[in-house]
C-alpha cells in the first residue's frame, strides 16, 4: 500500500516569494524573446502554402529539394525535415515580392508539385499532405483564437463566481493566465510552430489547470466551514496538503498519458504533446504555488465576509470584520 | 442495498448494451474507383466510427464567392446556388460520405475522403454550372433500339468487359435479383424488348419502363453496371440518332427498393441557363399547390414560345450539369417569357429546391478556394498506428500506477477505466462524431484524466477511514464529499472544450468532441460503475472487519 503525502503539513504559502520569482524568471525572458523573435505561426494563421513530402529516393535531401525548387523559379522556400529523415515540410511562395492572396497560394501548391515531379520524377517522392491557406482565412483564425481564449476565461470567471465567489474566480483565472503566459514562454524558448493544434492544446491547458485549482478551492470552501478558528492562510495550507495526494496522482497519470503521446504519437501530434506536457506541469504547479497565494493576497486586500454560509474570514492578528 | 445494486447493475448493463450496439461493426458501402476507372460500390464491415480526413486521407476545400471580378449582388443567394451545384456534382468524385456544408454567411466547406488529386477536385468544384431543358424521347426511339443495343453488347462480349474481369456470375446474380424484384416493384420489366436470342439482353433486363416516355428505372445497385454498359463504344454506336441517355440527380424509392431514373432525351436543348432570368417558388393561391414560376430573357421567351408550340403534351427534362432534376414536367400549352412548373401536392420545400436548381444554372456563382488541405492515405495510416500505440502505452501506465497505489481499489478503478473506454467510444459513435488525429490525442490525454474522479473519491474514502468511520459509512461519505469537486472541476473543462468546439475547424472540433464525451463518460463511470463495484464488494465482504484500502 503506497500512501504519498499522507501526513503532509508543508507550508506552501510562505514560499510565495520564491515561487513567484521562479515563474517571473521563466516567463518574462520567454515573453521578451517572443517580442524579439516573433511568434512562429503556422500557415494556418499567416496564410501561405505548406507541403509535406515523403522522399522515397534516399538521395533526396533538403539541398536537393531546394535546388529543384530554385530550378523552377521558386526561391526562398523554407524546407525542414519533419519527424523522420525522409519527411520534409516545404513552406513556399511563388514570388516573395508579391503579396500572398487566395489565388497565388493555390498556384504555389501546384507549382511545387510540378517542380518536384520535373526534378525527381513521379516515383521518387510522395506528397503526404498539402495545405494552402488564403490570408483572409488566416487572419480570421487569429481573431477567433483570441476570442475563444477570452470568452473561455470570461465564462469560467462567471461559473466560479457563481459556485464560489469572485475572489476565488480572480485567483483561479489569474493562475490560469499565469499558465498560459508560462506556456507561451515555453513555446517561444523551444521555438515551436504555433498551429491550430497547439492552440487547441493551450485551451486544454486552461481547462486542466482550472480543474486542478478548483479541486483545491473546493477543499478551501469546505474547510472554511469546518475550521472556524483557523485563519485563511492556515486553511489554504491545510487544503493544499489534504488534496496533495490527489494532485500528485492525477497529474502523474495525465503526465504519463501525455508523455506516451510525446514519444509515440508521431510527428504531427508532437507539438500538441510538447505543449500539453509543459501545461500539465505548470497547471499543477500553479494551482499550489500561484493560485493559493493569490487567493490569500486577494482575501487580505478585500476580506471576504462569507463563503456560502461559512464564517467570517479573518487573518491572524487582525480583528474579525463582522 | 441489494435492490440498489440490482438497479445500478441494470443501468450499467443498459449503458454497456447501448455502447456495444452503437459500436457493433456494420456494413458500410464505400464507393471507389476501380483499377479500370469505373466507379463501384464495395461493402465492407467496420466499426461505425467516422474518421476525419486527416486519418482517412482526402481533400478539404473551403470556398467563397469570388468577388475579385466585381461584386456579386446577392452573396447569400449565390452561396446557396453554388451549394446546389456542388451537391449535384458530388457523384463525380465517387466519395463515400462527402461533406458539403455552408459555414457561416460566406463560406462553403467541401470534404472529400479518399480523393487524392487536388487538381481534379478543384476543377469540378470551380466549374460553373450549366442548365438546359430538353424534351424527352417521346417517340421511344431508345426503347425500340434496345434489342439492337443488346445484340451489340453481346457481340462485344460484354459480360467480361462490363464488370472489369469480374465474371458473368455477378451479372447473373444481378439479373436474378432484379427479376425477383420486378414482381414486387411497381415498375414492369420492358415487355417487348427481350431479344429473340436465347440469351437475355445485358442492358434491357436491367431497365424498367418508367411512367413517362423516355423514362427508365434502374435499381440502385445496378446503376454502376448500367452506366458502364451504356458508355461502351458498341452501345454508343447502336444508340438512336439525336438521343442521349442521362441520369437523374437523385434516386427515387418504390416500396423498400431504391431506383435511379435514366432518361432518354433529345440531344438538342430547348433552352439553356443563359436564357433564364429568374425562378421563384410560390404557392398557387387558387389551388394551394407548390409551383415554381420562371422568367426568361426576351429572346429566350420568343424561342421558348416557338419550341413549346411544337411540343405540347411532351415532357421536358430539367438538367443541371448533365443530370435530370425531378421527374420531367409535361408541357401543357405554349409558353412565352413567363411560365410555371406545377409540383402538385409536393411541399413548398421541394419547389424551393427546384427553383434553386434553376437559378444555379441561370446566375453564375463564381467560387474561389480560400483554403485547401490534402492528406495522403499513408500519412493517415501512420497517424492511426502511432495514435494506437500511444493510447495503449498510456493505458498501461495509468493501470500500473492505479494498481500500485490503490491495490484493490485500484483494480476497481481499472475496471471502471475499461467501462470508460467503452462508453467514450460508444458515445462518439452514437453522436456521429468524427475521429480526427487531435481527437485521438484528446482520447489518450483523457485516459490520464479519466481516473481523476476515481482518485478524488478514493482519497476521500481514505480520509473518512482515517477519521475512524466504518467502511460502509466511509464509502458513502467519500462519494458524497468528493462530488462537488468532481462536478465543479469537470464543468470548467467542459466549458473550455465547448469554446474549443465553437472556434475550431474539422480536426480541432474532433478534439473538443472527444474531450466532452470523455468527461461525461468519466463522470458516469465514477458515479455508477465504481460505486456499484464498491457496493457489491461491501455485500460480499459480509461482516469481516479488515478493510485494506
Amino acid at each position: 500500500m503506497i500512501r504519498l503525502f499522507d501526513k503532509a503539513e508543508y507550508d506552501f504559502l510562505s514560499k510565495w516569494r520564491i515561487t513567484f520569482a521562479i515563474s517571473a524568471l521563466f516567463t518574462i525572458p520567454g515573453l521578451v524573446l517572443l517580442g524579439i523573435r516573433g511568434l512562429n505561426s503556422s500557415i494556418e494563421f499567416t496564410g501561405g502554402t505548406a507541403i509535406q513530402v515523403h522522399a522515397l529516393d534516399e538521395n533526396i535531401r533538403t539541398a536537393e529539394l531546394r535546388a529543384a525548387l530554385s530550378a523552377a523559379g521558386i526561391e526562398g522556400a523554407e524546407i525542414q525535415t519533419f519527424g523522420a529523415q525522409d519527411e520534409f515540410m516545404i513552406r513556399a511562395r511563388l514570388d516573395p515580392r508579391v503579396e500572398v492572396d487566395e489565388e497565388s497560394t493555390q498556384r504555389t501548391q501546384a507549382a511545387v508539385r510540378q517542380a518536384l515531379t520535373d526534378a525527381f520524377g513521379e516515383d521518387a517522392f510522395e506528397i503526404d499532405a498539402g495545405r494552402s491557406v488564403g490570408p483572409k482565412v488566416g487572419s480570421e483564425l487569429r481573431e477567433r483564437t483570441i476570442m475563444a481564449l477570452l470568452m473561455a476565461f470570461g465564462a469560467i470567471f462567471i461559473v466560479i463566481w457563481f459556485r464560489y465567489e469572485w475572489r476565488f474566480s480572480l485567483a483561479a483565472v489569474l493562475a490560469t493566465v499565469h499558465d498560459i503566459l508560462a506556456t507561451v514562454a515555453f513555446i517561444s524558448f523551444i521555438n515551436l510552430e504555433v498551429s491550430l493544434v497547439v492552440v487547441a492544446a493551450l485551451l486544454t491547458i486552461v481547462g486542466y489547470s482550472l480543474n486542478d485549482t478548483i479541486v483545491t478551492f473546493d477543499r478551501v470552501r469546505e474547510n472554511l466551514k469546518k475550521y472556524k478558528r483557523s485563519n485563511i492562510s492556515e486553511i489554504l495550507n491545510r487544503s493544499i496538503n489534504e488534496t496533495l495526494p490527489r494532485t500528485v496522482l492525477t497529474s502523474g497519470t495525465t503526465l504519463a498519458a501525455v508523455l506516451a503521446l510525446l514519444i509515440l504519437g508521431g510527428p504531427i501530434i508532437r507539438p500538441f504533446a510538447w505543449v500539453m506536457t509543459f501545461g500539465v506541469i505548470t497547471g499543477t504547479y500553479s494551482s499550489i504555488f500561484i493560485a493559493s497565494p493569490i487567493l490569500l493576497r486577494v482575501e487580505q486586500r478585500w476580506p471576504g465576509e462569507d463563503v456560502r454560509g461559512a464564517r467570517t474570514i479573518q487573518t491572524r492578528g487582525e480583528p474579525a470584520a463582522t | 442495498m441489494l435492490s440498489t445494486i440490482r438497479n445500478r447493475l441494470i443501468v450499467i448493463a443498459l449503458l454497456v448494451l447501448g455502447s456495444a450496439v452503437s459500436l457493433f461493426p456494420r456494413n458500410v458501402t464505400i464507393r471507389e474507383r476501380g483499377p479500370d476507372g469505373a466507379m463501384r460500390d464495395t461493402t465492407i464491415t467496420r466499426v461505425p466510427l467516422k474518421r476525419g480526413l486527416d486519418l482517412l486521407g482526402g481533400i478539404h476545400l473551403a470556398l467563397e464567392i469570388d468577388e475579385s471580378q466585381g461584386p456579386v449582388a446577392d452573396r447569400s443567394g449565390a452561396l446557396d446556388r453554388a451549394l446546389t451545384v456542388i451537391r449535384s456534382r458530388v457523384d463525380e468524385f465517387g466519395v463515400a460520405e462527402p461533406v458539403i456544408q455552408r459555414i457561416g454567411t460566406d463560406r462553403i466547406v467541401v470534404e472529400l475522403a479518399g480523393v487524392t488529386d487536388p487538381g481534379r477536385a478543384k476543377a469540378i468544384v470551380e466549374r460553373s454550372a450549366f442548365l438546359e431543358w430538353r424534351i424527352t424521347d417521346m417517340q421511344n426511339l431508345f426503347r425500340d433500339a434496345l434489342p439492337t443495343i443488346d445484340q451489340a453488347l453481346i457481340r462485344a462480349g460484354v459480360r467480361a468487359a462490363a464488370s472489369g474481369g469480374a465474371p458473368a456470375q455477378t451479372l447473373e446474380q444481378l439479373l436474378g435479383a432484379d427479376s425477383a424484384a420486378a414482381d414486387t416493384a411497381v415498375a414492369e420489366a420492358v415487355p417487348d424488348t427481350a431479344p429473340a436470342a436465347d440469351q437475355p439482353g445485358p442492358l434491357s433486363t436491367l431497365l424498367f419502363q418508367g411512367q413517362i416516355p423516355g423514362e427508365f428505372l434502374v435499381a440502385e445497385e445496378t446503376v454502376l453496371l448500367v452506366d458502364s454498359l451504356i458508355r461502351l463504344p458498341e452501345a454508343q454506336r447502336a444508340m438512336p440518332r439525336g438521343r442521349e441517355l442521362v441520369w437523374a440527380a437523385e434516386p427515387i424509392s418504390q416500396g423498400a427498393r431504391s431506383y435511379r431514373p435514366l432518361y432518354s432525351v433529345d440531344r438538342r436543348a430547348v433552352i439553356t441557363g443563359t436564357e433564364l432570368q429568374d425562378a421563384r417558388a410560390t404557392i398557387d393561391p387558387t389551388t394551394n399547390q407548390a409551383i415554381v414560376s420562371f422568367t426568361l430573357t426576351r429572346s429566350g421567351g420568343r424561342r421558348f414560345r416557338a419550341e413549346t408550340r411544337q411540343h405540347i403534351n411532351d415532357f421536358m427534362a430539367i438538367m443541371l450539369d448533365g443530370r435530370v432534376f425531378r421527374q420531367p414536367p409535361v408541357i401543357r400549352s405554349e409558353i412565352g417569357r413567363n411560365g410555371q412548373i406545377e409540383l402538385g401536392t409536393a411541399p413548398l420545400q421541394e419547389a424551393q429546391d427546384l427553383a434553386l436548381v434553376l437559378r444555379a444554372g441561370a446566375l453564375p456563382a463564381p467560387l474561389v478556394i480560400v483554403e485547401e488541405r490534402s492528406v495522403g492515405p499513408s500519412l493517415g495510416r501512420d497517424s492511426i498506428r502511432q495514435g494506437q500505440q500511444a493510447a495503449i502505452v498510456a493505458a498501461v501506465l495509468v493501470v500500473l500506477v492505479m494498481l500500485a497505489y490503490y491495490r484493490f481499489a485500484g483494480l476497481l478503478a481499472v475496471v471502471a477505466l475499461c467501462f470508460y473506454v467503452l462508453f467514450t467510444l460508444g458515445g462518439l459513435a452514437s453522436f456521429g462524431a468524427t475521429l480526427t488525429l487531435p481527437g485521438l490525442a484528446g482520447f489518450v490525454l483523457s485516459l490520464g484524466m479519466a481516473v481523476d474522479a476515481n482518485v478524488l473519491i478514493f482519497e476521500r474514502i481514505r480520509e473518512e477511514l482515517k477519521l475512524g468511520k466504518t467502511p460502509r459509512v466511509a464509502i458513502d461519505q467519500g462519494f458524497e464529499h468528493a462530488m462537488p469537486a468532481i462536478i465543479d472541476a469537470n464543468v470548467t473543462t467542459v466549458i473550455t472544450a465547448a469554446f474549443l468546439f465553437q472556434f475550431g475547424t474539422g480536426p480541432v472540433r474532433g478534439f473538443a468532441v472527444t474531450l466532452i464525451v470523455g468527461i461525461l463518460a468519466s463522470l458516469i463511470t465514477a458515479v455508477f460503475v465504481t460505486k456499484t463495484l464498491f457496493l457489491i464488494w461491501l455485500v460480499r465482504r459480509g461482516q469481516s472487519k479488515e478493510f485494506a484500502f
